[in-house]
């Protein structure tokens, strides 16, 4: 159980490189932080920068309170998920999963205990014999953590441990990541690209970008009140309808906010309205269907409006056809607004 | 599975493996039968007649102990040069890949002994080692030892196998690198994190990891011991002083091509032959189980 700090964490790379901008982050004891972003972004450095397998240019990495910057890999006392999953491919699972306490000097009656009371919780038990190979990759994930787990370390890390896996596996291995997580109750930093991923699992979210921290918080929070323009077309699938505001561009009637250059609403947000039905501080856009994608449960309409593409949601079928004219409305109260540096406007 | 195949006449795929079968025909399968062959057979000391004397060339040669002490000095011979020229690689081709400036120039440095010609390495180690020239001899006794392998049976044997395992180090030393580069590097992170620190990571991870390549090796470099070595001591020592460093190929030479005895000599090559074979299939019967292929 452990606290994790970053205070103005930077990495630069010979050539003068830089992928971390000065981070800081505070994760509270038992807590899951997700770091999500584009690729490129600084989030896996980030993360093997609180590993230990990268070193600091400048900044403090603390884990429980103590600095680690110059603490190895070894010393750290945290386990990692790799993506690749990096099991030892000339192991037995069982030797996989004992080979990190086996180096602690732990005792062998001890390992055997502490493997398979977790083999049983992860259902690996019919594997212990098998090696890596010999396994699906849903299997191998499971030995993955499995590895992690036994060790009982400070603290988690995941390199975007679900990005082999296929959509059914991915959304069944997040929900049995966070039961554990919240079960063990061990401190965790969780890398992804995947938005949804980042939204489930967060305790605490950070959106990441071009080496810093655009937006840290609790994912709905994030969702609902997206600091920039970047974190509105991050977070949510699909992303926010982002139009220009002001001279030319799109605005409602009235209430239109002082220094704003982006008008968004989210495409649940919009509703589909008839002809001059809308309250006068209402965004109101007149739209022409380009394609439409039913997914079951509700529809997403493609469409151009105010000489920008944007998405609508309706519930269950679709009534419109592609080439029909909409009226689309966004209450006042569902719309965001971002100034000429993409920052809110509150 | 690779589909099958096939082709549409019947003696295209003959006739393109045809140079490879005549060359192994005409290098190999030629020359060992004319081995055997001439194994059987006993030559008047003019060599205008033979005649069959059946297994009394392998009687003689086996009971010769001349012949045995050859096959004593063709084991620590080859099991050192094998043991030097691979451990040595191996810890070059761990230094090298830790190397990340100048990367590529410092291999290309290191993979040029293997371009010497086995008689001018034995030249290069003469010099440096001879007991009147040499400098690195001078070195040796100046540190206190009476270096002279003109007449020291082992101090001859320490130059032959320093020569043999110097010259095939290159070569050891580049399948490495490629094995070592091979070994994903989040496997060595992740035993970090586990805890295992660098030694223990090496012993655990990486040389398991590498067994395919080890094993290649051994089975190369033994075979290289065993024949292509021959150039070295002709050049080096001469199989001498005594009969120190007279390995089993280096006799077969001086039996046949010197001494003329063609029958022991077809029977000492044919000796060789098997015992190379014998080891061969031991190590892949034996050593190669505890190699695990990826």
């Amino acid at each position: 159980m452990a606290t994790v700090d970053l205070k103005d964490v930077r990495k630069t790379y010979p050539g003068n490189v830089e992928a971390v901008k000065g981070v800081s982050i505070a994760i509270a004891d038992g807590k899951l932080c997700v770091l999500v972003g584009p690729s490129g972004c600084g989030k896996s450095t980030l993360l093997r920068m609180i590993a230990g397998l990268e070193t600091i240019t400048s900044g403090t990495v603390s884990i429980d309170g103590k600095v680690v910057n110059a603490i190895g890999p070894t010393d750290r006392d945290i386990a990692m998920v790799f993506q690749n999953y990096a099991l030892y491919p000339h192991m037995k699972v069982y030797d996989n999963m004992a080979y990190g306490l086996r180096n602690r000097g732990t005792p062998k009656d001890e390992i055997d205990r502490r493997v398979r009371a977790t083999a049983k919780t992860l259902e690996l038990e019919h594997l212990l014999e098998r090696r890596p190979r010999e396994l699906s990759g849903g299997q191998r994930q499971r030995v993955a953590m499995g590895r992690a787990i036994v060790r009982n370390p400070k603290v988690f890390l995941f390199d975007e441990p679900l990005s082999n896996l296929d959509a059914k596996l991915r959304g069944q291995m997040r929900v049995e990541i966070k039961n554990l997580q919240r079960s063990l109750g061990v401190t965790s930093v969780y890398v992804t690209h995947d938005q949804l991923e980042a939204m489930t699992l967060a305790d605490l979210l950070v959106v990441m970008n071009a080496g810093t921290v655009e937006q840290a918080g609790n994912p709905l929070d994030i969702y609902e009140k997206p600091a920039s323009t970047f974190v509105a077309s991050f977070i949510g699938a699909p992303p926010m309808n982002l139009l220009p505001a002001g001279q030319g561009g799109a605005a409602p009637a009235s209430g239109a906010r002082e220094g704003a250059a982006t008008i968004g609403f989210r495409p649940e947000d919009a509703e589909i309205a008839n002809a001059g039905d809308a309250p006068a501080d209402a965004l109101a856009l007149d739209a022409e269907v380009e394609a439409v994608e039913p997914v079951g449960a509700e529809s997403f309409l493609y469409c151009a409006a105010a000489g920008s593409r944007i998405v609508v949601r309706v519930s269950g079928r679709a009534a419109a056809q592609p080439g029909d004219r909409l009226r689309v409305v966004a209450r006042a109260e569902k719309l965001h607004w971002f100034d000429a540096s993409g920052r809110r406007v509150d | 599975m690779t589909p099958r195949v096939v082709f549409p006449n019947k003696f295209l795929p003959y006739l393109l493996l045809a140079p490879q079968l005549a060359i192994t025909l005409v290098f190999f399968y030629w020359p060992a039968s004319q081995a055997l062959y001439q194994s059987v057979l006993k030559e008047d000391p003019f060599g205008l007649r033979s005649r069959f004397v059946g297994l009394d060339n392998f009687r003689r040669v086996l009971a010769d102990p001349n012949y045995l002490n050859s096959v004593e000095v063709t084991a620590i011979f080859s099991t050192a040069t094998a043991f030097f020229s691979m451990a040595i690689a191996l810890l070059l081709a761990v230094m090298a890949d830790k190397v990340i400036r100048g990367r590529g120039f410092y291999r290309t440095l290191m993979i040029w002994p293997y371009a010497v010609a086995p008689a001018i390495a034995g030249m290069l180690w003469i010099f440096l080692f001879n007991p009147s020239i040499g400098s690195l001899a001078y070195l040796l006794r100046w540190v206190g030892i009476s270096w002279d392998p003109l007449l020291n049976g082992p101090q001859a044997m320490v130059m032959v196998v320093s020569a043999a395992a110097w010259k095939q180090i290159s070569y050891n030393f580049l399948f490495f690198v490629a094995g070592l580069q091979a070994i994903p590097k989040s496997l060595i992170e992740a035993a970090a994190i586990d805890g295992a620190r660098p030694t223990k990571r090496f012993w655990t991870i990486v040389f398991p990891l590498l067994a395919p390549t080890t094993f290649f090796l051994l089975v190369i470099n033994t075979t290289y011991a065993f024949f292509d070595t021959f150039g070295i001591i002709h050049a080096v020592t001469g199989g001498g002083p005594g009969k120190a460093t007279e390995t089993l190929v280096f006799k077969v030479y001086s039996d046949g091509a010197l001494n003329q005895l063609l029958g022991d000599s077809a029977a000492q090559s044919v000796i060789l032959m098997i015992i190379v074979i014998a080891l061969t299939a031991v190590q892949f019967r034996y050593v190669e189980r505890k190699v695990h292929y990826g």
